[in-house]
């Protein structure tokens, strides 16, 4: 196990060196730049220069290359041109808004996607089960943005159920402490805070639990008929053990193993919907920050930043994925 | 069996032990609460007005500033020596009740407010303000020069540069600050008046380090100063940014020396999204929102939202690059003029209460003339002068931004097709090229001309005709064709050195009518006002030609 998990690390340490330089040179190989974007119309030539100069984009690219790979080995990964401020407190700030964002996604997407998913292939060909087929079809082909603007227009603008935007009311002055404000609204008793906070969430997640949902839902469905057709499963029933003892026993444990591969997929695959989602709800997650920094100001040093977080994220899930095969399937351990 | 069962128990162990010590810490409250729970100033009764920003400020100290949205909370925060007359462009007194310069043109003496202190409790004198002028000049290091854009622009460079305008300031006493220039700029007094040039607490920029900017990689960090404690004059005191919810707070400075803000708080909540904006107004969460899409005005307004149109202040013109010899002919750019239906453009395409335009400045400004030529649409007196010029059969490049709005151009590509439209139906072929906004465009048109027409535009940062016709024309631009115009360039040039203000008024009257008669070197299209919208409860907020309100006059009715 531990040799596993050492060889992850290794693999992730040199994948990342190899995104750090594609990534820097695709990044500069783009047409515009930070200095046409920071200028505007009232750049005059010497202000351009000036600004090239100081930013030290008139040097040859393998000396920015070097200055660019120097701070990242010294774990500096500069400031966002943008506003000034120190890349790493940028992206602190915006990634709890996303993970926030995602487990309550992932959440909402496991919670109803297994059940649901089991029960449509326990009540095969009846109604239930077509039902969840269609209902699944739509979640996978409606594309996030447009379920987002649509559940917005319905519920924050019709019925004014949900506040349309945000992670929690303008002027709430809720105490920050972890970034998590769900969490932060416990810690300090701000009761109020807190659930201001879920309320807010519930849009965003749901929006973004759609794709996630409709395929946990599918592959538990195929996983369990599978399972059930087993012999084992036959044979349990034979020998007379009691179907809730089945269900849980036999079925949904052997059901669940393509089920969390999945769900180790859908959750790395989450920063993409992250992305069109929060641009929706004005999240002010990671999403929003590589819109905003690929957008108008190419905001270098904070997309190489983000690019090497969501590599190492994805990795991350992954292994942990791997790992959680040892817990549900003794085979693997056997392994 | 056995083994799975014991696992099964070791699973729910470790579930139940995990759900009872969060539990556990949540209701501990291991954190303390930031809130302020007090009285205080905050619950009178004028309450919090919320305005929708539509983007995150750079930072709050004024010289190292160039864009509207850093300018929305600085504008609350300081003072300028001179101002506008709300609602106009008209220069009034800001800290100088009043000002004026020798017959040169080099001296301006301002006259300083008695009385007026800077929000950490200094006094605002004439040392404060000749502080400011030489720390603006002083500035030290490329990376914090390279910041100050209006500087720049303005005053023409730093200590020791040949272009350098500034020369000294002394004060005369403590409320008489004399300000020398190295030569005379057309662009003062209204550029006294810009934002950028906003006057701040010198103590609080010695004590929090304010003229550091200092390069990190790829870009730059500015100071505390500039950053948690921006320190000025304004209606409004700094109350922090919380960047995890995207709200700058504001509060009411009960020791402001003009009117006092009526609200007690202000907050600026950032929403990037048009549409979002306007969702938050219409759900009530937020009271006021910025540049409304042209589509959505009527609605608004018609639901009883208050649409607030800015006077214009902004020119989009079609521009026409002489480095193609064809279009050297006057005929030719003429006919170009004559096949625009610009009327119609303002009609389908622009915003709402966009006008035409026939010249580069709008009428608020000194040096309109009235009497210019006007190219009505016709289309047979456009064929005509391309026949008479040999120019029939005329293929043209007409570059349009792609991935951008501007308040003078809310729709690029729709606009670039209604005007191809108008020159295909003249006779003139029109190969469009569509170019990203940052990445393309501003390169290929105003740095290498690659263009033979082009849509932009401008907004004017204060009220002196050379910050339009001079800033487009008064000198060689590979955006018009580099050098061919000389007699224009040095007609704005004499008009801009004109330091008798009626003099000057004449001069820049001259050189509009010349532009649209002799030189032609673009086509005015339209001034367009952009607009504010705000909820039926927010009352006296006026809005300015120049986007510079204060929200001070503004209050919140039940």
């Amino acid at each position: 196990m531990v040799r596993v998990i050492l060889r992850r690390l290794i693999q992730l340490v040199v994948t990342l060196i190899a995104l750090t330089t594609l990534v820097f040179f695709w990044l500069r190989s783009l047409p515009g730049g930070p200095v046409d974007a920071l200028l505007g119309e009232r750049a005059t030539p010497q202000t351009r220069e000036l600004l090239t100069r100081a930013l030290g984009y008139d040097q040859p690219i393998w000396v920015q290359y070097g200055r660019f790979l120097k701070n990242v080995v010294t774990g500096n990964f500069g400031n966002s041109i943008r506003t000034g401020e120190p890349v790493t407190d940028v992206i602190s700030r915006a990634f709890p808004a996303t993970v926030e964002l995602s487990v309550a996604a992932i959440i909402i997407a496991v919670g109803l996607g297994v059940p649901l998913g089991y029960l449509a292939a326990r009540h095969r060909g009846r109604l239930l089960d077509n039902t969840t087929i269609i209902v699944t079809l739509v979640g996978i082909s409606i594309p996030i943005f447009f379920l987002g603007y649509l559940l917005k227009d319905w519920l924050t603008q019709g019925l004014h159920i949900f506040p349309p935007s945000g992670r929690i009311s303008t002027g709430m002055d809720n105490t920050d402490v972890t970034g998590f404000f769900v969490l932060d609204g416990l810690l300090t008793r701000e009761l109020d805070a807190s659930a201001d906070a879920l309320w807010h969430l519930v849009l965003p997640a749901l929006t973004l639990a759609t794709i996630p949902l409709a395929i946990i839902i599918r592959i538990t469905r195929a996983s369990v008929l599978d399972v059930l057709d087993e012999d084992y499963i036959r044979t349990a029933d034979a020998k007379g053990l009691r179907n809730p003892t089945i269900r849980k026993r036999h079925v949904l444990r052997n059901a669940l193993l393509p089920v969390v591969t999945i769900i180790g997929l859908q959750t790395g695959a989450l920063l993409a919907g992250a992305v069109l989602t929060e641009k929706v709800y004005n999240w002010g997650g990671l999403g929003t920050l590589i819109t905003d920094s690929i957008g108008g100001s190419r905001d270098y040093p904070v997309l190489q930043a983000l690019i090497l977080l969501a590599a190492a994220v994805f990795v991350v899930v992954n292994l942990v994925v791997d790992l959680s095969y040892a817990i549900i399937d003794p085979r693997v351990r056997v392994r | 069996m056995r083994a799975s069962r014991m696992r099964a128990t070791r699973l729910r162990a470790v579930i139940a032990a995990g759900a009872v010590t969060a539990l556990t810490i949540g209701l501990a409250g291991c954190a303390d609460s930031d809130r302020d729970n007090g009285g205080g100033e905050g619950s009178a009764s004028g309450g919090t007005f919320i305005f929708a920003g539509a983007g995150d400020p750079k930072n709050f100290d004024p010289i190292f500033n160039d864009d509207g949205e850093s300018f929305r909370p600085i504008r609350q925060l300081y003072d300028t020596l001179v101002t506008h007359k709300p609602g106009t462009a008209e220069l009034v007194g800001g800290l100088a009740e009043s000002w004026e310069n020798d017959p040169s043109g080099k001296v301006w003496t301002f006259k300083l407010r008695q009385g007026v202190k800077f929000h950490d409790g200094t006094a605002l004198d004439a040392t404060a303000v000749c502080a400011n002028f030489d720390r603006w000049y002083n500035m030290k290091g490329e990376a914090a020069q390279s910041q100050m854009i209006y500087y720049q622009d303005v005053f023409g460079g730093f200590a020791g540069s040949p272009d350098a305008v500034y020369d000294n300031c002394k004060a005369q006493d403590a409320s008489t600050a004399v300000v020398t220039m190295k030569k005379y700029k057309g662009a003062f007094p209204g550029a006294f008046a810009l934002t950028a040039f906003s006057i701040v607490s010198p103590e609080a920029i010695k004590k929090y380090d304010g003229d550091t900017v200092t390069q990190n990689g790829d870009s730059f960090s500015y100071s505390a100063f500039a950053n948690e404690h921006p320190t000025g004059t304004g209606a409004f005191t700094y109350g922090g940014w919380n960047k995890a919810t995207g709200e700058i707070t504001l509060n009411k400075n009960p020791d402001f020396w003009g009117d006092k803000a009526k609200v007690d708080k202000m907050i600026i909540k950032i929403i990037k999204d048009e549409n979002t904006r306007k969702q938050e107004l219409r759900a009530g969460t937020v009271q006021a929102i910025d540049y409304p899409a042209p589509a959505d005005r009527k609605a608004l307004a018609g639901e009883g939202y208050k649409v607030l149109d800015r006077p214009a202040f902004n020119i989009l013109y079609l521009g026409i690059n002489q480095k193609n010899p064809k279009l050297k002919d006057l005929r030719v750019r003429q006919a170009i003029a004559y096949a625009l239906n610009r009327a119609q453009l303002v009609q389908t395409k622009g915003p709402g209460g966009a006008a035409v335009a026939d010249q580069f400045l709008p009428s608020t400004v000194l040096g309109y003339a009235p009497d210019v030529q006007k190219y009505e649409y016709n289309v047979d007196k456009a064929k005509q002068l391309l026949s008479e010029a040999g120019a029939t059969g005329l293929t043209l490049n007409f570059y349009y931004p792609t991935e951008v709005t501007r308040p003078y151009m809310p729709n690029p590509q729709e606009i670039f097709t209604v005007l191809a439209n108008d020159l295909q139906a003249a006779g003139i072929k029109v190969n469009g090229v569509p170019r990203p906004w940052n990445g393309g465009f501003k390169d290929d048109v105003q740095q290498f001309g690659k263009q033979d027409l082009h849509i932009l535009g401008w907004t004017g940062d204060y009220n002196d005709p050379g910050n339009f016709v001079g800033t487009f024309f008064g000198r060689a631009k590979p955006e018009f064709g580099d050098d061919a115009m000389t007699e224009m360039f040095t007609a704005i040039g004499k008009a801009d050195a004109t330091v008798d203000q009626a003099g000057k008024k004449t001069a820049f009257e001259q050189v509009n009518r010349d532009l649209a008669s002799k030189w032609l070197p673009a086509v005015p299209i339209w001034h367009a006002p952009p607009a504010v919208v705000t909820t039926k409860n927010v009352e006296g907020l006026v809005p300015s030609p120049l986007t510079a309100e204060t929200f001070n006059t503004v209050s919140l009715t039940k």
